[in-house]
């Protein structure tokens, strides 16, 4: 348990170093790219790497205090919750992130959860019905759904969404219903949301049902499966009390190894959408050069998904007892 | 030759396999012989004016033209080479990475092989697109930054799972009995145990490079995709950013978004039934 929270954090700590490195080390930040210009005076130029720190040693300064460098200033400012000004709002990305981050996680949370309500019975159901054209159908629906790219699924369902059943185009609020009551603000909402949670569960819900159904016929391949048959137990009494416990083991670690695909789902499903979340920030910085933004959505995004796979290996351990003892 | 005689038998008996197998060599035919397909030059420069921008299908171009007046179809005809060339030589170079990580990790064992898995489980946890999504911001867009930034980062899953497949082949018999009669290590990595990963390999390579072309067209959607070359995630991107959906122009999206699946299908399906005769399962 506590080995476990101990890697956490040091993953947490290397994603922090190479958040640093990655945008210290590669070109691309204009910041440092505009310090070049020809046309700066000398002392502009020097103006410009003292505002942004950059006059400091990167990793350790020897002369004077070894501590004052471009590392260890990064590494305070992040303690304080400073990621820097967004070039493209001119605000801090702190900020920014916060106030997009909880509209990702309610677009995240209530797709994941159709995606495991049904794939998880269509699991099932292909897993009882073995062998018949519907386990081929469950089958061919999950390499399918698999191989789709997921902004073209949200292209297409946009296309439809809007054309025949009118819902709308983009982003999480009709414009000038901010002064209507609650009611018709939440109508509202549900209706933005419709097309954005309907494209994550597609592409969540094939991964899902195929493991489940995999998972399931292993276990009913089980010896005490066969024991609880011959208790003269129905069929219907195997699978609620013998099976699906064990079945559903699996699932809790995909829902943690899905979490890396439903980053990269949250930010191509945001940019076509134009939901305002952490998703959708990402693809503004990059057309925008924002790259504060862009460091600070990355550090969010893996930070997030190192805590929740912590999150389901305790989950898994208090679950499994099998994984405690070892 | 022997493996893949066998191989083909077997790949012939599913039509699941099959099927992929047709879907890939129709992908790579496309790809080749573009030139000679395409009805039109997709680099040489079109007047457009307002009649040619988005105009619908016809005789003259038969998927329509997008929104600088090009032909959609010699642009779909191409697009299959960058998809199909990033796929690859991404999961080439990660299969190569993944699978000397994995072996060596057995190989030297101890400190050093567990230190080696370790970093694996690090770079494991990070979510790929955005990890791609800021060393190519940085880079810069070029088809080699995005195939450097998908096998830099994408070998992690195919090291693992060498490492476990070497891990439970080295207790076996047969590995046993080698090293009794003293076999040097080197012996066996080559003899015993290369010739029983390898398939395994080849299973996780279908599957690296279908989510290789994932990853390239995704790029290519977010305005990341190499500017110089034509590729469907390009096609998207400049559908999605100029007005083909108000303007109602299906014909610019569906091929491109249609290509893509195709080709990833074809690896999908590949990469399952290669699983499934490699590994099968008893259920």
């Amino acid at each position: 348990m506590l080995r476990r929270m101990l890697w956490a954090v040091v993953t947490v700590v290397f994603v922090v170093v190479l958040n640093f490195f990655l945008f210290r080390v590669l070109p691309g930040d204009p910041a440092k790219a505009g310090i070049r210009d020809p046309r700066l005076t000398r002392e502009a130029q020097q103006a410009i790497l003292e505002r942004f720190g950059l006059d400091k040693p990167l990793f350790l300064n020897f002369s004077g205090n070894p501590f004052d460098s471009q590392f260890f200033r990064y590494i305070g400012n992040l303690l304080r919750g400073d990621l820097g000004i967004s070039y493209n709002f001119n605000r801090p990305v702190f900020d920014l992130l916060g106030e997009r981050l909880w509209n990702t996680i309610l677009l995240v949370f209530v797709g994941e959860l159709l995606a495991i309500t049904f794939g998880i019975l269509l699991g099932v159901l292909a897993a009882w019905q073995r062998g018949t054209s519907l386990d081929l159908g469950t089958l061919l629906f999950g390499l399918f759904t698999w191989s789709l790219p997921t902004f073209f699924l949200a292209m297409v369902l946009l296309i439809l969404g809007s054309t025949y059943f009118g819902l709308p185009v983009g982003g999480m609020q009709t414009p000038g219903l901010s002064r209507a009551d609650s009611w018709t603000q939440l109508g509202d909402l549900a209706r933005h949301m419709v097309l954005p949670t309907l494209t994550f569960t597609i592409i969540l819900l094939g991964e899902f049902m195929l493991i489940m159904r995999s998972s399931l016929l292993d276990v009913l391949g089980e010896d005490y499966v066969l024991t609880a048959r011959a208790k003269g137990l129905s069929e219907s009494q195997v699978l609620r009390w013998h099976a699906m416990p064990n079945a559903m083991l699996p699932m809790i670690t995909l829902i943690a190894l899905t979490l890396g695909f439903t980053v990269s789902g949250s930010i191509l499903i945001e940019s076509v959408f134009s939901w305002p979340g952490l998703g959708s920030a990402v693809f503004e910085a990059i057309s925008r050069r924002d790259y504060p933004m862009l460091q600070g959505a990355f550090l969010l995004f893996t930070v997030a998904v190192v805590l929740a796979n912590l999150c389901a290996d305790l989950l898994y351990s208090a679950l499994d007892p099998r994984v405690r003892q070892v | 030759m022997r493996t893949l005689c066998i191989f083909w038998l077997s790949l012939r008996r599913t039509p699941l396999g099959l099927a992929g197998l047709v879907l890939l060599l129709l992908a790579v035919m496309m790809a080749l012989f573009a030139p000679w397909l395409a009805p039109y030059d997709p680099d040489a420069p079109v007047r457009a004016t307002i009649a040619t921008i988005y105009a619908p299908p016809s005789m003259e171009h038969l998927l329509g033209t997008d929104d600088g007046g090009k032909d959609v179809l010699s642009q779909f005809i191409y697009g299959a080479r960058v998809s199909l060339f990033v796929g690859f030589v991404a999961s080439a170079i990660t299969v190569f990475i993944g699978g000397a990580v994995g072996v060596m990790a057995w190989f030297y064992g101890g400190r050093l092989g567990s230190a080696l898995m370790r970093i694996t489980d690090l770079f494991l946890v990070i979510p790929d697109l955005p990890l791609y999504v800021v060393l190519v911001a940085l880079l810069g867009p070029s088809i080699w930054n995005v195939i450097l930034a998908i096998a830099l980062f994408g070998w992690t899953s195919t090291a693992r799972l060498v490492y476990a497949q070497v891990l439970s082949l080295k207790e076996r018999q047969f590995v046993l009995r080698a090293r009794a009669i003293g076999a040097s290590r080197p012996y066996i990595v080559r003899r015993h145990i290369v010739p029983l990963v390898l398939p395994i390999i080849l299973a996780q390579n279908a599957l690296v490079i279908s989510l290789a072309i994932l990853a390239e067209s995704g790029l290519a959607f977010l305005g990341l995709g190499d500017p110089t070359l034509i590729s469907w995630g390009t096609m998207l991107n400049f559908a999605f950013g100029r007005g083909a959906i108000s303007v109602g122009a299906w014909w610019a999206i569906l091929p491109p978004g249609i290509g893509i699946v195709w080709v990833v299908l074809a690896w999908t399906l590949l990469g399952f039934v290669i699983e499934e005769i490699v590994n099968p399962r008893l259920a």
